[in-house]
This record gives C-alpha cells, sequence and structure tokens, in this order.
C-alpha cells in the first residue's frame, strides 16, 4: 500500500452537519425578516444591514490577522453577528453607528474572550446594548418610518402603550411599524424560526418557556387583566420574537443541559416583564437576554442530568429500607 | 405491533447493503494462523502446547488463566510453530500461539448432547467453560461468569442482542437467517439454567425478515419471545437493550444480573448451542468484510486464527486504495495498521473505507449546540466532559458522571465543531479508573502493614 492508513480513535464517521452550515441555515432563517425590513424602511436599512456584516467580518479578520490566528471567518458566525446588530438596529441610525457596534460586538464581546463559543454574552445584544447606553437619542429614534412622521412621530407600539395609547395587532403582526430594522414583522420572523425548528438547529426549550412565561407574567402585573388586544401587543412588539427564536436561543450564551434551557427561559421570561412593566424602557429584551447569559454557567451547575440508570438519592433509600424490610420477613 | 427503544442516540449511515445479502461462505484457508492468549476480558490463558507440537482442529491449546478466563482451542491442525508476542487488531501486542496449519482440517472427536434438556445447569455451564466461549459482540466477558449469576431464579429476562446496531455489519443477520434453529435452541439451553426466565430475542426493525422467521419459530414456544426495536445507534448498548426490553435501568457499577437480565450476542448463542448439543468448542466464527473500498463485500464462516489479509484476498482485495482500516464497526470499531491481525473470538469484521471522514475535518471551537448532549444515550453533558478531561479536572469529571459513559461515540458522531469527545472521555475515564484502583490498592497495603505491625 503506498497511501498511508489513518488510525485513529472511533468513532469512524462523522454526521454531515458542521459549524458552518449551522451558522448559513440560521441567516436562511433571518432573511425574510432582512428582506422585509428592506422593504419596509427602504434603501437605508440595506446599507445598514450591509456596513454592519462587512464590519463584523472584516473585524474578526483583522484582529485574527494581527494576533497571527487562524482565519475563522469561514464559520460564518460573524455574519450571523453583523445581520443580527444590523436587525436590531433602527434604520436612522447614522451609517457609524453599524461599524462602531459590530466592531465592538465582535472585538470585544467575542474575540477578546477567545473567539466563538468563548464568550459569555451574545455578541449582537452586548454590542446594541453598549450603544444604547452610549448613544441613547440616536438608537431610540424611529422618526424614520415612511407615513407615521406626522401622526405618531415615530414612535413604537410599546411606547404608544406605555404612553397610554393603543396598538394595532394586526399591522403589528405583519410589521409596517415603526421599530428596529428586523424586529417589526412577526409573521416573518415565525417562518424563520419554523424553518430553524425543522432544520434541527433550535428546539422549542428556550423560546417556548420565555413566551410562555413572558404572557403569564404579563396576565398578572401588566396591570391590563385579560386584554387580547394587549398581549398581542406586548407579544409582538418590542423584538420579543426577534429575541426568544434569534438571540435567547444562541448555542454559546444559553444553558445546555436540557433543564438548564428551561429555566433559562422561565428567567427570561420573569426578566422581560419586570424591565417592561416595572423598568424605564418600554421594550427591554436585549437586556433580558444579556443579563440572563451572566447567569448560565449557575444555572447549568444546577442542572446536571442525573445519568441513564443513576437513581434519586430519596429512591435509593427507599429501596434500601425495602430490601431491609424484605431481609427480616 | 409496538416498538421499543431508549431515549438519544443517533442514526449513522447504515452500509449494510453491502454485504447484508451474501450468503456465508466457509472459507479455510492454509498458513500461518496466530492464536492470542488474550482475547476476553480477565486473566489471560496459559499455553499448553509447545514448539514442535502437532494439534488437531478442536484442541485446547492454552487453558483458562482463573475464573474469569477463557480457554483457547485450535481451529486448524498443523505444528506448533511459535510461541511469541504478536500485534492484535486492537494494536497492541500480544502473546500467542502460531501454528502452521496443514491444510487438512483433522479434528478431533466432538462429543455432543442428545439432549440437552437433560443436562444439569451444572454441566451446562462446565460445557460453556470448557468450549471457551466469550461474549462474541465484542466485550469478550467470559460466558459461563455471566451465566453465574448469585441467585439464578432472580433473573426474569434471557435477552438475545440481534440490534446489531453497528453500521456494515451484517453477521449476526446472516446467522439469524441461515440458522435460526441454532439460536432457538440455543436459548432453550440458557432458560434451562434460570427457571423464572422470559427469553428474549430483541431485533432491530430493520431486519424485518429476521423478525418474521423468529416469530414464526417460537410459535408454542411459552418462554420465549420477540421484541421489535427501533433502529438506532447504540439500540445494542447492553444497558439500552435492557431498557428497551424491560424498562429497567443500569448504570457502571451494575451488571445486568442485577436488574434481572442477561444479555447475549446472536453469535455467543449459537456457539452456547454448538459447544452444548454439538461439543464443538469456539473455533469459527461468522464474519463480514466490506467497506466500499473492498472489491466484493461479503460473509464468511472462517476458523478464528486465520489474519485479515487472507480474508480480504478471499473477498477480492481492494477495489480502491483504503484510507482505513478497521476491525469491527465504523462507530467502535479499531483503526488498524495492516492486515497483518488474526481474528479473535471478538473480531466480528474487517471495514475497508476508501474515505476518512474522521479525519478528513478539523476541529473548530465547540459551540455550545448541545448536539452530543441529545446523542448521548446516558444523558451525559459529553462537551463538559471533554472540557473537564482537557483541563484534568478528574473531580468535576466524576461528578458529572462522566464514568458512565459507555464509549459508544455518538456524541463525536453529531458533533459539529468535529471534536473528539468520545475519545477525550474514554481516555480520561480509563485515567480515572486506573487512579481508583491504584488508590484502592495501596490502601489496602497499608491496611495489612497495619495489621502486621
Amino acid at each position: 500500500m503506498e497511501k498511508k492508513l489513518k488510525v485513529t480513535s472511533n468513532p469512524h464517521v462523522r454526521e454531515r452537519m458542521d459549524t458552518q452550515k449551522i451558522m448559513l441555515c440560521v441567516i436562511i432563517s433571518l432573511l425574510p425578516a432582512t428582506i422585509f425590513g428592506i422593504v419596509n424602511f427602504g434603501g437605508r436599512a440595506f446599507v445598514i444591514i450591509i456596513l454592519s456584516v462587512g464590519t463584523a467580518v472584516l473585524s474578526e479578520a483583522c484582529y485574527e490577522k494581527l494576533l497571527h490566528r487562524k482565519y475563522t471567518i469561514k464559520d460564518l458566525s460573524a455574519v450571523v453577528t453583523g445581520l443580527l446588530l444590523a436587525l436590531n438596529l433602527p434604520s436612522s441610525v447614522p451609517f457609524w453607528i453599524p461599524i462602531l457596534g459590530s466592531a465592538f460586538a465582535i472585538i470585544v464581546v467575542k474575540m477578546l474572550f477567545g473567539g466563538l463559543g468563548q464568550n459569555f454574552m451574545n455578541p449582537a445584544l452586548g454590542a446594541r446594548c453598549f450603544l444604547v447606553i452610549s448613544f441613547t437619542s440616536l438608537m431610540t429614534d424611529f422618526s424614520q418610518y415612511p407615513g407615521y412622521e406626522d401622526v405618531f412621530s415615530g414612535a413604537t407600539p410599546l411606547a404608544l402603550i406605555k404612553a397610554g395609547g393603543e396598538a394595532d395587532p394586526l399591522s403589528m403582526l405583519l410589521g409596517n411599524i415603526p421599530g428596529t430594522i428586523g424586529e417589526t414583522s412577526v409573521i416573518c420572523l415565525l417562518a424563520g424560526a419554523v424553518f430553524l425548528i425543522l432544520m434541527g438547529i433550535i428546539d422549542l426549550k428556550i423560546p417556548g418557556t420565555y413566551i410562555v412565561t413572558f404572557a403569564i407574567f404579563m396576565l398578572i402585573f401588566g396591570g391590563h387583566g385579560f386584554d387580547l388586544n394587549y398581549l398581542t401587543a406586548q407579544l409582538c412588539g418590542g423584538g420579543l420574537i426577534l429575541g426568544a427564536f434569534f438571540m435567547a436561543t444562541d448555542y454559546v450564551t444559553s444553558p445546555i443541559t436540557p433543564m438548564g434551557k428551561v429555566i433559562f427561559g422561565i428567567i427570561l421570561g420573569v426578566m422581560t416583564g419586570i424591565l417592561r412593566v416595572f423598568g424605564g424602557s418600554a421594550e427591554g429584551v436585549s437586556y433580558a437576554i444579556i443579563f440572563s447569559n451572566l447567569l448560565v454557567p449557575l444555572i447549568e451547575r444546577f442542572t446536571v442530568p442525573r445519568a441513564f440508570g443513576i437513581l434519586k438519592e430519596k429512591k435509593k433509600k427507599e429501596l434500601k429500607a425495602n430490601e431491609k424490610g424484605g431481609a427480616k420477613k | 405491533m409496538s416498538q421499543r427503544t431508549f431515549k438519544g442516540g443517533v442514526h449513522p449511515f447504515e452500509g449494510k447493503e453491502l454485504s447484508k445479502d451474501k450468503p456465508v461462505k466457509e472459507f479455510r484457508p492454509e498458513g500461518e494462523y496466530v492464536f492470542p492468549l488474550s482475547q476476553h476480558i480477565g486473566a489471560p490463558s496459559k499455553a499448553i502446547v509447545e514448539v514442535g507440537d502437532t494439534v488437531l482442529r478442536g484442541q485446547k491449546i492454552a487453558e483458562a488463566g482463573g475464573f474469569v478466563s477463557s480457554p483457547v482451542f485450535s481451529s486448524v491442525s498443523g505444528t506448533v510453530k511459535k510461541l511469541e508476542k504478536r500485534r492484535g487488531a486492537v494494536g497492541d501486542m500480544v502473546d500467542s500461539i502460531i501454528i502452521e496449519s496443514d491444510g487438512k482440517f483433522n479434528s478431533v472427536e466432538f462429543k455432543g448432547t442428545e439432549d440437552p434438556s437433560k443436562l444439569s445447569s451444572e454441566e451446562i455451564i462446565k460445557k460453556i467453560q470448557e468450549a471457551g466461549i466469550v461474549g462474541m459482540g465484542g466485550a469478550g466477558f467470559p460466558t459461563h461468569v455471566k451465566l453465574s449469576p448469585k441467585d439464578p431464579k432472580k433473573i426474569d429476562y434471557i435477552i438475545m442482542n440481534a440490534a446489531e446496531c453497528e453500521p456494515y455489519l451484517t453477521s449476526d443477520y446472516r446467522t439469524m437467517i441461515e440458522s435460526p434453529e441454532k439460536l432457538v435452541s440455543g436459548m432453550k439451553i440458557i432458560l434451562s439454567l434460570f427457571p423464572k426466565a422470559q427469553g428474549v430475542f430483541a431485533i432491530e426493525n430493520n431486519k424485518l425478515d429476521c423478525i418474521e422467521i423468529f416469530n414464526k419459530l417460537i410459535k408454542g414456544e411459552e418462554r420465549m419471545s420477540v421484541t421489535v426495536l427501533v433502529t438506532k445507534y447504540p439500540q445494542g448498548g447492553e444497558r439500552q437493550i435492557i431498557h428497551a426490553v424491560t424498562g429497567r435501568d443500569i448504570n457502571s457499577k451494575m451488571l445486568p444480573a442485577d436488574a434481572g437480565c442477561i444479555v447475549d450476542n446472536v453469535s455467543t448463542i449459537a456457539a452456547i448451542d454448538d459447544a452444548v448439543s454439538r461439543g464443538i468448542p469456539l473455533i469459527d466464527r461468522t464474519f463480514t468484510v466490506t467497506g466500499d473500498a473492498v472489491c466484493e463485500p461479503r460473509n464468511f464462516r472462517v476458523p478464528c486464527g486465520v489474519s485479515f489479509q487472507q480474508i480480504l484476498d478471499e473477498a477480492g482485495g481492494f477495489v480502491k486504495e483504503p484510507e482505513k482500516l478497521i476491525s469491527g464497526g465504523p462507530m467502535m470499531g479499531f483503526a488498524m495498521f495492516d492486515l497483518s491481525a488474526p481474528v479473535t473470538k471478538t473480531t466480528s469484521a474487517l471495514l475497508a473505507l476508501g474515505f476518512d471522514e474522521a479525519s478528513a475535518e478539523e476541529t473548530t471551537n465547540c459551540i455550545n449546540c448541545g448536539r452530543c448532549v441529545d446523542a448521548c444515550p446516558e444523558r451525559l453533558i459529553p462537551s463538559r466532559l471533554a472540557d473537564y478531561a482537557m483541563y484534568g479536572n478528574d473531580e468535576l469529571f466524576e461528578k458529572w458522571y462522566g464514568l458512565e459513559c459507555i464509549e459508544c461515540g455518538s456524541c463525536s458522531f453529531v458533533c459539529p465543531a468535529k471534536r473528539p469527545l468520545a475519545q477525550d472521555i474514554k481516555s480520561k475515564k480509563k485515567f480515572v479508573l486506573a487512579a481508583k484502583r491504584a488508590a484502592q490498592a495501596a490502601l489496602k497495603a497499608k491496611a495489612e502493614e497495619k495489621s502486621k505491625g
């Protein structure tokens, strides 16, 4: 035999799915919302998306070049980060905002902690919160929305409700309302989410518990009782769907244990509710997610599943007692 | 028909079509035969022949080295050429007896039993022990030990592990198609040892023809039944098949007998029938040669001790240059350096792959996706265990149940970052277990010293 044989440990076969394909699926799933955002908010949104994605990929490449690391941009995770950040920006922001935000997301939140898989906080959301805190007026200016300028002076539906107004649930489902580029169309986002679930990329553990917990919280503490309009508006608005299906489910910053995922979802729901009802801003999804990201190591520590065939301590004692009892008889 | 399974597991490419429909062909080449003295778990056997001795087929050439051990028999007639260390399929050097075959296959006289039901339990177990039968699925645990639990009345199930969940392998399948009566007879013999047990033929639903055959054959047998299993890897794992059939769970510190079960592989049960009914010791085995690099994938009945190379030649050699040669299946088999290793009691297949998926892709960072968690049949968190293994954190490794790993390789199979999770966990497990044994031995030595002082 001329060619040398490969000798490795088992198993000798691998599934086809890899990191790049997973990221590609996430990008595809975000496309409906992205396209809707461009149609809804115009060419400016398109430019912001391109700048954000471009900067994300470029800053990852530059960082790795400077530090003589292996290039990892092929795994497409930087594209996902850039795209998610853009979808979380209002279309009215100046063009340096997506550039600054993307660079911050990739370099500070992701690469400084060791790159993909090592960051403790969702990079896109970390960057968004950084931008909101630093440039509040720019980041909360939704006045660009055509047609709304005069009447609503660009307030998002949730801000309207908070101020005592009403919102139209149907347009919130469709998405022809002011807001950030990618968060407005619930239908487009759900289409993407269904695709991710069908492809086996995400499951309902986190988004399901998140949304249900949040709905229950709002029913109890929202102060509107059982008001279907109010509840729909709360669920559809403020980026909850985008956050629940695309950002809370970020593998790296969510618990890996099955039970941990459920607890993570519950904490998210409660946190979002608290921030919306008692907090200053009307949204709160971003803060809820990055706060819960920080709790992940703690959640995991308390939710290590019992291995197959390992009995609960209680049951063990019962069994022992039974055996002793049996022996006496 | 209800189909049973376990939680977790994976669906690798089956590849069984390659050799599934090829009848088992008897193949007895001339030349050199190698009989390693360690073909089982437990103490190595002790050679009882010398260089220059002439031996017959079926003659004992090494006796058991203890209770948890097993004798070795020559599968050919010929002359003992050497006693030396030879490389086995797993890659280690093992003391072996090398016999030059005279090509005649003259055998000793095999004394069978007309009616095995008249034998006592002790006689049956003795016959199995003296036939050198060990678990032929791969582990090689001496079968007579397995069949001697503390209390035979507490055994409720004898499970024939016919899942054959490992891709590409078809030797169990062919055995079930070609000689199912042998398996039913073998099962009857085992059942006679356990008065309260039910015999279960547990077969995956990708072998519907076998299920039909056994359903027909066991009509009227009150103590036997067929259980249909979902086709999934590792359905044939001992703990997984027990769970699927009985709903009982065992962990690494328990034996199947603790859950009232005894699990035996298809080939093992056939060997039990051969040993008890016909008096033939374990000298031949059914063997699959397969893979995309093999010219004519097929099934053989070969004498133990024959080299992989000889069987491959009989299958027409390679159709293309192989990248990887595996003893066993692709999920739990061992990659080999060459084809000089002999077929032993526990080797079931030679798999030659033209392309090695395992080394084709580079390992990247873990993205914490949890696919390994979903795939793990033992409900572990493989990605974390591999981290602890890498950082040398024994304490957390054990706390997160690292020692429960069954080394099935499902985690490495699904990992999108292509991490060698199973490899990391497996090696750490060995270190932790070795450290534990060392600590125990030290404790014992100390206690002895104290009692002396």
